[in-house]
């Protein structure tokens, strides 16, 4: 019974220590800008690939044993940018317009899901030489004083020509070096992340086993999470973030630089996809479909947790989580063992599927109580 | 007095004019268009233009929350799905007494399970095409707007719905057969296998009919005063509010209406298709509806039906020449429509295509403001008026 | 964006185009088939390839397409067949059933390919089925399913249950306990195996102490992991038919909860070497698969096939039982139309199918008269190396049985497209 219940608890805070992880970065941005990010998803994925590929760079050289701090890192890089690129090429002409950033966003995922199954060199050259042809052309162009009369022309002309040129350029040297630069990165395989030897097994304790990897992620999430507090209380620019948060108007009126909030807020949440991403796949695949596994159920902790709250997306997380877990395990069938109909109910929901459908329209349930979550922003509405 | 019946017998017709543009474009559909494919050697596009005809259908009812109302349903799917399975159910059960269909036995069921009964009725399923799904949403929407959930709180809690359909719909083989989802191709209906030509040429009139229908509906909607209701509520609730209105019904009532059109697109796709599994409600396919009616152009009724063609007729083609494009071109269409033609292609052509055409023949755009007060057209036919007047007078 | 695209599109269509021989990478090569397809003129016999190069069921179903090209080339390179060069037209599913019937229907309307390789998934399958049956056409189908099917219009070359779960099991009776937990994802294939399983037990002393279902790409397991803790305290067998994504997350888990090979054996049936490399070698090794061939088979049919494969598409790739399926099916296509002397009478090229045999890499198989081979029945142990050590093989290959004898709905019901009167469906008893 202690087993089964140190168990319990155990699973339920690791399950939720996940979804935290995950939803961390999606509760910052959300919070700022009332965005929902729907490539939140794909960037954790870029996390996990990034470690995939400083797990294979350290194969075989002494740092191999601690390869996944020099991949939480890089992980964390590699998204930040990621997502300071998406901020200022996308999602900054969108804001205010928080239905319309959805859609892009989930354009912009469909874009990333693809690019891990057919990146290769030939492609990167092929992208990297149209934006050379066509932004180095529109830099030139644009110092002309009619420019912006000419504007329609411009595009119609170099879009496809830069592209042509591209494309027969990347396909020329792809005949010229065959195999090495047209061979394929990743492919649509799945990729193998293999955690560090001391991170597999567990620890056994009262005749049950925690995972060191699990604790390796509650570790991470409590350490992220106090990072992200720390920074936003006790340095200048998270004093800037939170400002912008509660009142945009009245913080550009005393000289905050917004968009500069704006994109590191953006780059900050982006870079928590990356360390989840390398969290995640110690656990799971690594696969162009990683990121769509998390993406509603991290909604859901932002949504229920309330915007612009931490400690609302923590104790959001740490529900769904353990609720997810105790119906989907036998523990509420065995605990209501003694009431038949209740324990028959229980047992109907407790697969995996049926858990979720269980916990989904309790979440539903919840919000007709609470709809601005656990925690509501105070003061007067903010229409979303 | 005059000008007021004046006006009215013009918009009356324009109404004619325009029933008489629909009604071309559907004869156009049903007489030419499929011969000349079935000429060309392309016949099964036929039936594909059926299938996204009825999805045409699903994109209008997302025109009338979306592109009108502004609420961003992400879960039409289930409306989808309820509106193919409940068709399908009815299907699947015209068999000889005392059989089931075929997929029960592999599990063990022997008995049909209670759900199924009233599929064996006509009535009852065509009601519940329609009215199941009117009613889900109806519920759904009525306990979402009556706490004044909106924005994006509401397009995330319909997702939330999607999953909960999905995974029951998936993870219940012995109700309906799980991921495998219902067959309707092999069924019969009237003594007929619903894959065979007549019974699918006789869909694919039904859908052109229904989506006629459908177009109607929404023309009826939006114009008038529900129409600028409708828009009240997209653009300033809280006003629309103060006015005395109570939107929560107005919205329940258009959640309700895009629902049961998503339901009657659902079964028309499915018979056409020839199944229904729960990937219908998927995530992806949810959104894919709502792009859609933004690439053909929000709150057009024309452009909700002309988008759903256009995207899906460019996957089908996309897709089989190059599949590992297909993922990158439909991301792009996302992020172009969204940032660069947020009025769709129709908006485009009302905005920029006019402007366009009239700089080819020389002619100015009318301005907000002139440069000089002699070139705005508006003073210089007041002051030809004004002429005419003092020459008369 | 549009005009940029098709103009991006016509330019790669050419660049392939001028060198059709030589196939680029996995990713290109559809591009450079349909190119092939639109050029090529006259002398050709188009079959249809319709697999998921998109979506979820892509990590699958790419490299069974791989299988099937290497094995058209090799046809085209020996002369083709009946003195024509094969063209195959591929088709993307996008992991979309739907789709699958409705690409299905432009191979046979548009493209009249004189028959398709395609699908993994069961649905996939089922979606396609009324198609072929309904336009008379023919599908070849690589994959190891739940059988229960048989129709004249599929030939089925990988394993019916027979051939892969029930020797299974009886092995893992033998040799490794009496008590099973089913794991499974959610959705036919496991749901279907897994009662064959029950009843199999029930039938020979074992006994089911538990099942579960994980929903497809779920990675969150850690639930079934408690419930196989709690049904088998003391160890037992596990028997997964968990698919794709979620055997990763279930592996790495049962490490990390202490469910060592030792005393939880598992015996996989969807985990084959390619699967092994994406789940990572440390977290499999000591766990059982059944399948019909291993990359490991040690037969000069299979070196030349593994080596074939990797020349083409780099030494680092693996071969697995479902590409060898596919690879040995386009040659007893070959081999039945050039008995039948036609590809467009399908009925003769089907007559002509029964009792072909084919010296496969796994062995010397045999079409029968219910459309599904004859296969020889192995496990394999995963080793060090990321390959399979086999543990247990067939002496001679297996009869196919389609319709279960478990289960009481099929039992004492056999398949016979030979016999008219029999057909798919007939009573032996």
């Amino acid at each position: 019974m202690l087993s089964g219940l140190l168990d319990g608890i155990f699973s339920g805070i690791s399950l939720g220590s996940v979804l935290l992880l995950a939803a961390l970065g999606l509760a910052i941005v959300f919070g700022l800008m009332g965005v929902i990010n729907m490539a939140h998803g794909e960037l954790m994925m870029l996390g996990a690939y990034t470690t995939y590929m400083v797990q294979n760079a350290l194969k075989g050289t002494p740092l191999f044993g601690i390869y996944i701090f020099i991949a939480l890192i890089a992980a964390f890089i590699v998204t930040a940018i990621f997502g300071l690129v998406l901020e200022r090429g996308v999602i900054r002409y969108l804001y205010g317009r928080p239905l319309e950033t959805l859609l892009a966003t989930w354009g912009v995922s469909l874009i990333l899901q693809q690019l891990v199954r057919s990146v290769s060199w030939q492609l990167v050259t092929i992208v990297a030489l149209f934006c050379l042809l066509f932004f180095g052309a529109m830099w030139i162009v644009a110092r002309r004083t009619d420019f912006e009369r000419a504007r329609g022309w411009f595009l119609a002309i170099m879009i496809p020509l830069s592209a042509a040129a591209a494309i027969a350029t990347g396909n020329v040297l792809g005949t010229l070096y065959k195999p090495a630069f047209t061979k394929l990165w990743f492919d649509a395989r799945n990729v193998d992340v293999t955690a560090p030897k001391w991170l597999r097994g567990g620890f056994p304790i009262a005749g049950t086993q925690f995972s060191y990897a699990r604790i390796f992620i509650i570790v991470l999430t409590i350490a992220c999470v106090v990072g992200v507090y720390w920074f936003l209380n006790n340095t200048p620019w998270g004093l800037r973030i939170r400002a912008v948060t509660q009142n945009r108007t009245m913080s550009a009126c005393l000289g905050i630089p917004t968009k500069k909030v704006d994109a590191l807020t953006f780059a900050l949440g982006s870079g928590l996809a990356g360390l989840a991403g390398c969290a995640v796949s110690l656990l799971g695949s690594v696969g162009p479909n990683t990121g769509q596994n998390y993406i509603v159920d991290t909604f859901m902790v932002v949504v229920v947790g309330g915007v612009g709250k931490l400690a609302g997306s923590i104790i959001a997380a740490l529900a769904i989580g353990t609720a997810n877990y105790l119906i989907g395990s036998n523990t509420l069938v065995d605990l209501t063992a003694p009431i038949k109909p209740l324990s028959d109910t229980f047992a109907f929901f407790s697969t995996i599927s049926m858990a979720k459908v269980l916990v989904f329209a309790l979440i539903i349930a919840f919000l007709q109580f609470r709809p601005g979550g656990l925690f509501p922003q105070k003061g007067r509405t903010v229409d979303a | 007095m005059d000008a007021l019946i004046q006006s009215k017998s013009k918009a009356r017709q324009r109404l004619l004019i325009e029933a008489g543009i629909v009604a071309a474009i559907a004869l156009l559909l049903l007489f030419v268009i499929p011969p000349i494919l079935v000429g060309s050697g392309q016949g099964f596009r036929v039936n594909l233009l059926g299938r996204y005809l009825a999805l045409a259908i699903a994109a209008l009812g997302i025109d009338l929350i979306w592109g009108f109302t502004g609420i961003l349903s992400l879960g039409q799917g289930v409306f989808f799905a309820l509106g193919g399975y409940s068709l399908a159910m009815f299907l699947l059960l015209q068999l000889p007494d005392g059989q089931l269909p075929d997929f029960f036995s592999p599990y063990g069921v022997t008995e049909l399970p209670w759900l199924w009964q009233p599929f064996y009725s006509l009535p009852f399923t065509l009601f519940a095409i329609v009215f199941i799904p009117t009613i889900v949403a109806a519920t759904l929407g009525y306990l979402v707007f009556r706490n004044r959930i909106r924005g994006v709180y509401f397009s995330i809690l319909t997702q939330a719905a999607l999953i909960v359909f999905f995974n029951f719909f998936n993870g219940q083989q012995k109700l309906i057969n799980g991921t495998n989802g219902l067959k309707t191709d092999t069924a019969t209906i009237f003594g007929q296998t619903v894959s065979s030509p007549p019974v699918q040429a006789f869909l694919y009139t039904l859908t052109i009919l229904l989506l006629v229908g459908g177009y109607a509906l929404s023309r009826w909607l939006t114009s008038g005063r529900s129409g600028r209701l409708l828009v009240a509520v997209r653009d300033d609730e809280a006003r629309m509010r103060f006015s005395g209105y109570d939107p929560t019904m107005f919205k329940v009532l258009v959640f309700a209406i895009s629902a049961g059109l998503a339901g009657i697109a659902g079964a028309l796709y499915t018979v056409q298709s020839g199944i229904i599994t729960p990937q219908a409600m998927n995530i992806a396919f949810s959104i894919e509806m709502v792009i859609w009616v933004a690439v053909g152009g929000r709150a057009t009724i024309v452009g909700a039906i002309l988008g759903t063609l256009i995207v899906n007729f460019a996957k089908s083609i996309l897709s089989e020449r190059f599949p590992q494009f297909w993922y990158f071109f439909q991301g792009g269409l996302f992020l172009i429509v969204v940032t660069v033609l947020p009025g769709g292609i129709l908006g485009w052509l009302r905005e920029d295509g006019v402007r366009l055409v009239r700089s080819q023949i020389n002619k100015r755009r009318p301005l907000q403001t002139y440069p000089s007060l002699e070139e705005d057209p508006g003073v210089q036919y007041e002051r030809k008026n004004l002429a005419n007047r003092e020459s008369d007078g | 964006m549009i005009l940029g695209s098709t103009a991006a599109g016509s330019i790669l269509l050419k660049a392939c185009g001028s060198d059709p021989s030589t196939t680029a990478s996995p990713g290109a090569s559809p591009a450079a088939s349909t190119a092939a397809s639109t050029s090529a003129s006259g002398n050709t016999v188009k079959v249809g390839i319709l697999h998921s190069l998109s979506g979820t069921m892509a990590i699958s179903e790419k490299s069974v397409v791989d299988a099937e090209n290497l094995a058209i080339e090799e046809i085209n390179q020996a002369g083709g067949v009946l003195g024509k060069q094969i063209e195959a037209i591929i088709e993307d599913g996008n992991s979309d059933w739907p789709t699958f019937a409705e690409k299905a229907k432009k191979l046979i309307d548009q493209d009249k390919v004189a028959t398709v390789f395609g699908c993994w998934t069961s649905a996939s399958r089922k979606a396609v089925l009324p198609v072929f049956e309904s336009k008379n056409s023919l599908l070849w189908y690589p994959v190891q399913y739940e059988g229960q099917e048989c129709s004249k219009n599929v030939f089925y070359t990988g394993a019916a249950p027979n051939q892969q779960i029930e020797p299974s099991v009886d092995w893992l009776l033998e040799n490794k306990g009496k008590e099973f937990f089913l794991v499974g994802s959610d959705y036919v294939f496991p749901r279907t195996a897994n009662t064959i399983i029950k009843a199999q037990l029930a039938a020979k002393g074992g006994k089911t102490v538990g099942e579960d279902y994980v929903p497809l790409g779920s990675t969150e397991v850690k639930s079934v992991i408690q419930k196989i803790k709690q049904a088998l305290p003391n160890g037992g067998v596990i028997y997964n038919s968990l698919n794709g994504d979620s055997n990763v997350a279930f592996f790495k888990e049962l490490q990390a909860s202490g469910l060592g090979p030792d005393k939880y054996p598992s015996m996989s049936v969807s985990i084959a070497e390619e699967e092994v490399k994406a789940i990572g070698v440390d977290y499999l090794q000591g766990h059982y698969a059944a399948w019909n061939y291993f990359q490991t088979v040690n037969s000069p049919a299979s070196t030349k096939f593994v080596e074939a494969f990797k020349a083409k598409y780099g030494s680092d790739r693996v071969v697995n039982d479902p590409m060898e399926a596919a690879y040995i099916m386009v040659y007893l296509w070959k081999q039945s139309v050039e008995k039948a002397g036609t590809y467009e009478d399908l009925e003769k090229v089907k007559t002509a199918a029964y009792g072909q045999t084919f010296d496969a890499p796994q062995g010397k198989i045999t079409m029968n008269s219910n459309h599904h081979l004859s296969k020889f029945v192995r496990i394999g142990e995963v080793g060090e190396d990321s390959l399979f050590k086999i543990v247990y093989e067939t002496k001679e290959a297996v009869k196919p049985v389609p319709w279960n004898q478990f289960v009481t709905d099929t039992k004492g019901f056999a398949c016979d497209w030979s016999d008219p009167a029999k057909g798919g469906k007939y009573k032996t008893t």
